[in-house]
Order: C-alpha cells, then sequence, then structure tokens
C-alpha cells in the first residue's frame, strides 16, 4: 500500500523518497508530562537503510525509550480563497541516541492521488459509527441533517426529471402536429410522469443500498453513484419506502385520471408496464440492471412507454411515428445511464452489480456508445427517408458533434470519475439537446402547418 | 485574555495549517494538520465526523499540542511555536454548533469555505462537524524557526502558579 491512499502501513522506500519532497519534519512524542510535544526540524531519508536521519533539536533531546511520530506537510496557499495541493505523511517508530529515526509504520494522503470527495467517501463509515456513539453518549439521537428542500432533491435525484420532461414533452408535440392536443392533460401527463419517475429513482435507491451497490462505490459523482441519502443516514430505508410509496400513489391517481379521461386502456397497460420496468430494474427477483438489461430497461421506459403514453393520452392511439421518435429518445436516454454506470463500474462489480461497463472492455463500451448514439439519430434520417417524420425533425442530427465529444471524452477520462463528470454532464446535454431540436422541429411543422393556406 | 507571546499570536492569526498532535488508543503521538483559528484566548480546531478519530482520541486523553511549522502556511513568517494544551470537544450539535462558533473565523483564513457551504447537498457529512477548543497552557517559540537554539518556554500564568 502506498501513501498515496489512506491505510496505515509497513513504510516502503517509496515512502521515504515521498518524504524527502518536504522541506522539513514535525517529530512529535508524549512527554514525561503526558503532553505531546512536537518540534520541527531538517532531515535527511536514508531509503536504503529504510531510516531517517534528524537533525536534533536543541535542548530538547529526541527520546529514544518511546514511539515518535515523523510528519511531512504540505499545502499550497491561495491568497483570498484558502490553499490546495494538500498532502502530508507520517510515518511511526522509534529513534536512535544519534537521532536516527526508524520508521515501522505509515500513513498519509496526497489530494492529487486521493481525491477529497474519494477521501470523504471511504471515510463515511467512521461519521456513521462516530455519531453512532455520540448520540449513546450524549442519550439522544445525533444525525447528519440536510434541509428540506436540499433532502428532497438528494431523494429523488430531481435534476435528473429531464430524462422525463423529453419524451413527455415530444409525445405531446407530435400529437399536437396530428391536430390532439388538451393542455390539462399534457400538463397531468408531465406531472405524472414526474412522479412515476421519481418513485422509481427512490425504489432504485431502496434496492441499490440493500444490496451494497452503493456502499461499495466511493466514487460518486452528482451523476452516478446513487442519492447515498441512507448511506449518509440522512434518511432510513423505511422513510425511503414511504418516500417511493408516496410518490408511486400520486403517480396512480394521476394515470388513472388519465385513463378515465381518454378511456384508453392502451394508456393503462402503458402505464402498468412503465411501473413494472422502473422497479423490475433493481428490484429483485429480476433486478434487470444487475443482469446486464438496464440500458434496455431504460430506453424502453423513457422511450416508448414515456413518449408513447403521452402520445397516446393526447390521441387515444398508437401510431408509428411518435415510435420512431421515442426509439431515439430511449436510445438517448439509455446513453445517459450507460455512460454514468463507467466511474460506478468497481463498486458495481463487487456488489454483483454487472452492468454493461462491468462486464464489457473500456474500447467495447467507448465503441458501444458512439455506435447507439449515431443509431439514435440515424433512426431519426431513416423516419424522415420513409415519410414518417416530417424533414424538420433532421435538424436533431446537429447532435452528432456533441455525441462524439462524448465518445471522445469517454476515451481521455474513462478511468478518472471526476474528470469524467464533464463528459457526463456532456452526454446529458446531448439528449437535452436533441430532444430540444425534435422539439423546435415539430413546432416548426406545427406553425408551417397553421400558415400554410 | 489571552497569555501567549506576541509572535506566536501573530503565527496563529496567519496559519492556514498547524500539525495538532493528539495522544491515540496506543498511547503513541497521531499528528493530523489542520486549519488553526484563534480568538485572542482560545484557539479552535474543527474536525468532520468524517475524519472524527482524532476526536474519538482527544474525548479519552485531552492533551494535545499544536505546531506551526511552516513558513509557506504562514505568510512567509518563518517562525516557529509549538503550544501544548488541554482539549475540548464541543459536539452537541454537529449540524449547527461550528458554524455559530467559528464560522466567522474560519471565513477570515478560507473565504472559499462559503461556496463550499452553499453546495452542502454534495457532500453533506463534511459539515456535520465538531470544534476542537484548546486552551493553551505552554509554548515553545523558535524565532527565525531556528530549531537548532533553545526555544523561549512560556507557561499560562495559572499553570505557572500552580
Amino acid at each position: 500500500m502506498r501513501s498515496g491512499s489512506v491505510p496505515v502501513h509497513e513504510p516502503t522506500a517509496v515512502d521515504l523518497d515521498r518524504l524527502a519532497t518536504y522541506p522539513h519534519v514535525v517529530v512529535s512524542w508524549i512527554d514525561d508530562d503526558g503532553y505531546p510535544t512536537s518540534v520541527a526540524t531538517s532531515f535527511e531519508t536514508e531509503a536504503t537503510a529504510g531510516a531517517v536521519a534528524l537533525a536534533a533539536p536543541a535542548e530538547l533531546p529526541i527520546p529514544t525509550d518511546r514511539e515518535l511520530s515523523v510528519m511531512g506537510s504540505h499545502i499550497r496557499p491561495q491568497p483570498g480563497i484558502g490553499y490546495d495541493e494538500r498532502r502530508y505523511l507520517q510515518l511511526w517508530g522509534r529513534a536512535t541516541a544519534d537521532a536516527t529515526f526508524t520508521p515501522t509504520q505509515a500513513w498519509g494522503w496526497d489530494e492529487t492521488e486521493v481525491l477529497f470527495f474519494e477521501y470523504s467517501e471511504r471515510s463515511v463509515p467512521q461519521s456513521r459509527r462516530y455519531l453512532a456513539a455520540l448520540s449513546r453518549e450524549k442519550g439522544r439521537t445525533i444525525r447528519p441533517r440536510l434541509s428540506l428542500f436540499w433532502l428532497a432533491l438528494r431523494t429523488t435525484r430531481l435534476p435528473f426529471l429531464t430524462a422525463t420532461a423529453v419524451p413527455v414533452l415530444l409525445g405531446i408535440a407530435v400529437a399536437a402536429s396530428h391536430g390532439a392536443f388538451t393542455w390539462w392533460t399534457a400538463l397531468l401527463t408531465l406531472i405524472g410522469g414526474s412522479f412515476a419517475h421519481l418513485a422509481i429513482n427512490v425504489t432504485n435507491a431502496i434496492f441499490d443500498t440493500l444490496s451494497g451497490a452503493d456502499d461499495a462505490n466511493t466514487t460518486p459523482t452528482m451523476f452516478s453513484g446513487g442519492s447515498r441519502v441512507v448511506i449518509y443516514d440522512l434518511l432510513t430505508i423505511r422513510g425511503l419506502t414511504w418516500v417511493a410509496l408516496g410518490l408511486f400513489g400520486a403517480a396512480a391517481v394521476i394515470g388513472l385520471l388519465l385513463v378515465a379521461v381518454t378511456g384508453s386502456m392502451t394508456l393503462l397497460w402503458i402505464g402498468v408496464a412503465g411501473i413494472f420496468v422502473g422497479v423490475a430494474y433493481t428490484a429483485p427477483p429480476l433486478k434487470l440492471v444487475y443482469r446486464g438489461l438496464g440500458e434496455f430497461a431504460v430506453a424502453l421506459g423513457f422511450g416508448p412507454i414515456m413518449l408513447l403514453g403521452a402520445y397516446v393520452v393526447q390521441t387515444g392511439r398508437l401510431a408509428l411515428e411518435p415510435l420512431v421518435v421515442s426509439l431515439t429518445i430511449g436510445i438517448l436516454v439509455a446513453l445517459i445511464l450507460f455512460v454514468n454506470e463507467i466511474p460506478d463500474r468497481r463498486g458495481d462489480a463487487a456488489a454483483g452489480k454487472r452492468t454493461l461497463p462491468v462486464r464489457f472492455s473500456p474500447m467495447a463500451v467507448q465503441t458501444g456508445y458512439l455506435v447507439a448514439a449515431v443509431v439514435a439519430l440515424a433512426l431519426i434520417a431513416v423516419g424522415v427517408g420513409v415519410g414518417l417524420l416530417p424533414w424538420p425533425t433532421l435538424i436533431a442530427l446537429l447532435g452528432l458533434p456533441l455525441a462524439y465529444r462524448v465518445y471522445g471524452g469517454l476515451k481521455v477520462n474513462y478511468d478518472s470519475p471526476y474528470t469524467l463528470m464533464a463528459v457526463m454532464g456532456r452526454n446529458v446535454n446531448l439528449t437535452l439537446a436533441v430532444g430540444g431540436l425534435l422539439l423546435v422541429a415539430y413546432v416548426a411543422t406545427l406553425v408551417w402547418s397553421a400558415l400554410r393556406p | 485574555m489571552g497569555w501567549l507571546p506576541d509572535p506566536v499570536e501573530a503565527l496563529l492569526e496567519v496559519a492556514l495549517v498547524g500539525e495538532l498532535t493528539v495522544i491515540g488508543r496506543d498511547g503513541r503521538p497521531i499528528t493530523h494538520p489542520l486549519i488553526p483559528l484563534y480568538d485572542g484566548e482560545k484557539i479552535y480546531l474543527h474536525s468532520s465526523t468524517l475524519f472524527s478519530k482524532k476526536l474519538e482520541h482527544i474525548k479519552r486523553d485531552p492533551h494535545v499540542a499544536l505546531a506551526l511549522t511552516d513558513p509557506v502556511a504562514m505568510k512567509g513568517n518563518p517562525d516557529r511555536a509549538t503550544i501544548g494544551g488541554t482539549a475540548r470537544v464541543i459536539e452537541d450539535d454537529p449540524h449547527t454548533d461550528w458554524e455559530r462558533l467559528i464560522l466567522g473565523l474560519w471565513r477570515k483564513k478560507e473565504p472559499a469555505i462559503d461556496d463550499f457551504l452553499k453546495a452542502r447537498v454534495a457532500l453533506p457529512l463534511f459539515f456535520e462537524r465538531a470544534v476542537i477548543e484548546i486552551t493553551p497552557e505552554r509554548c515553545l517559540y523558535w524565532a527565525d524557526g531556528r530549531t537548532d537554539r533553545a526555544p523561549v518556554a512560556t507557561n499560562a500564568p495559572r499553570a505557572e502558579a500552580a
């Protein structure tokens, strides 16, 4: 174990080479009064001998009958901000009368090697132990807190609602281009679809927590690694379950209302299929994402189910045109999951969650991404070519360069969860851009139809 | 008010990092780099519950030492000091106590903390914190950081009387 990582380990020549990069060390011991004493001093490492020659401080003899700590520490001040480039290395051992120190244990941290966020995630169990002990000591429960707003946002992963807004709005737009539009059922569809999506997010958090997949992941990002509200002890599994049930209930009420208004049994079955796929995504016995079928489930849920569902609410029937558009959007939303699974793959593998990035090589994942993105956009071109889609939808092909940039970013940042965040953000933007362009195309089609003599 | 020598107070005012040494479970010294804050009397450090082993050590044995050694972390001031004292962990409410007690002092040294606080949702446990309040009892001071020369030793008035 090298000192760039956190755990205590037996010191190696690498540790002594690292220590040599510090301009001075702080030597500490416990004095006869029971107080720690520390003094800075210069030093020379003797890597081959596994020792450190300390310069003896004046009138403060380094003891030879007890254990010493020898630490090198570094920061880079950032005036007006604070500091960065934190690193330290601590060695324990004993010294001889000539102040030669022989270390027997080491630990350290270098934020360029283990980023602060990862260091923090690895330390979550310590926080839980500490707060549990504090609760026992104080005789009351002391837990971490967040304001209700931020807790709700984190628990439901609210920002991911764009993945629902895009297909629902497109389904409504395609229906409008076919002459069917009722504003209040459109609004209810958006709200109901959002509740269903949030309920599924919370359900997935429950099962990913219970399976240990989120716990095993020490490199979560804003796009990946789950909501972690149970791991952080912000909520309990029971609390999450009530949240999920509440959201499912709200979605069901709105869904049944829409079924009643439209009288469409097709809509009922679409809704049932949506909830089934969403829950089966992580819930046993199917656990689709654990079997490498997560992308398929997401493509189905955020493609045909969401988009065709929104179309059916307006028109009362199924059609081929919204199906083609839904396949494009479904594939793109599935690609959001696909990319977001890349930084999670080690934790997922440890928890038996065999997602596609766990199963396939980096090159296969990168190539697979590009092929899928091209297929998603090619479907639009084919749809226009066979006369199913209006020609303005070709504008969605402007998303191709963005898809290629994501592909390039994956190649460079595949093994770095935190630099991959920008790529994950760009990938979300691809879905928003293509969805937005398709929406613009349908609005343009509507306007053109209205103005046409 | 405080009794620490003026040059040591000057170090505390600017130090971005000091080395806090606590006594571990097995009785050996464990050193942690931390940002020290000073109100003219007591020294305050603080720790997230994520990195709270030091708090457990202090609660078991409150004797601590804070070394100020790195000129880079002290705006180029080459002086050095080690302050020994007794620490108390303030942890009644790790969610809010620290904001009330030390956020103002922390902000002065690390203004970026306000930006981190706005993003509290991203790393909620980092902002569950305990405050370590050190009552200084003795001090070693090395002018120009020359530890090859004898330090100037000073004790707290009460400790001296005792």
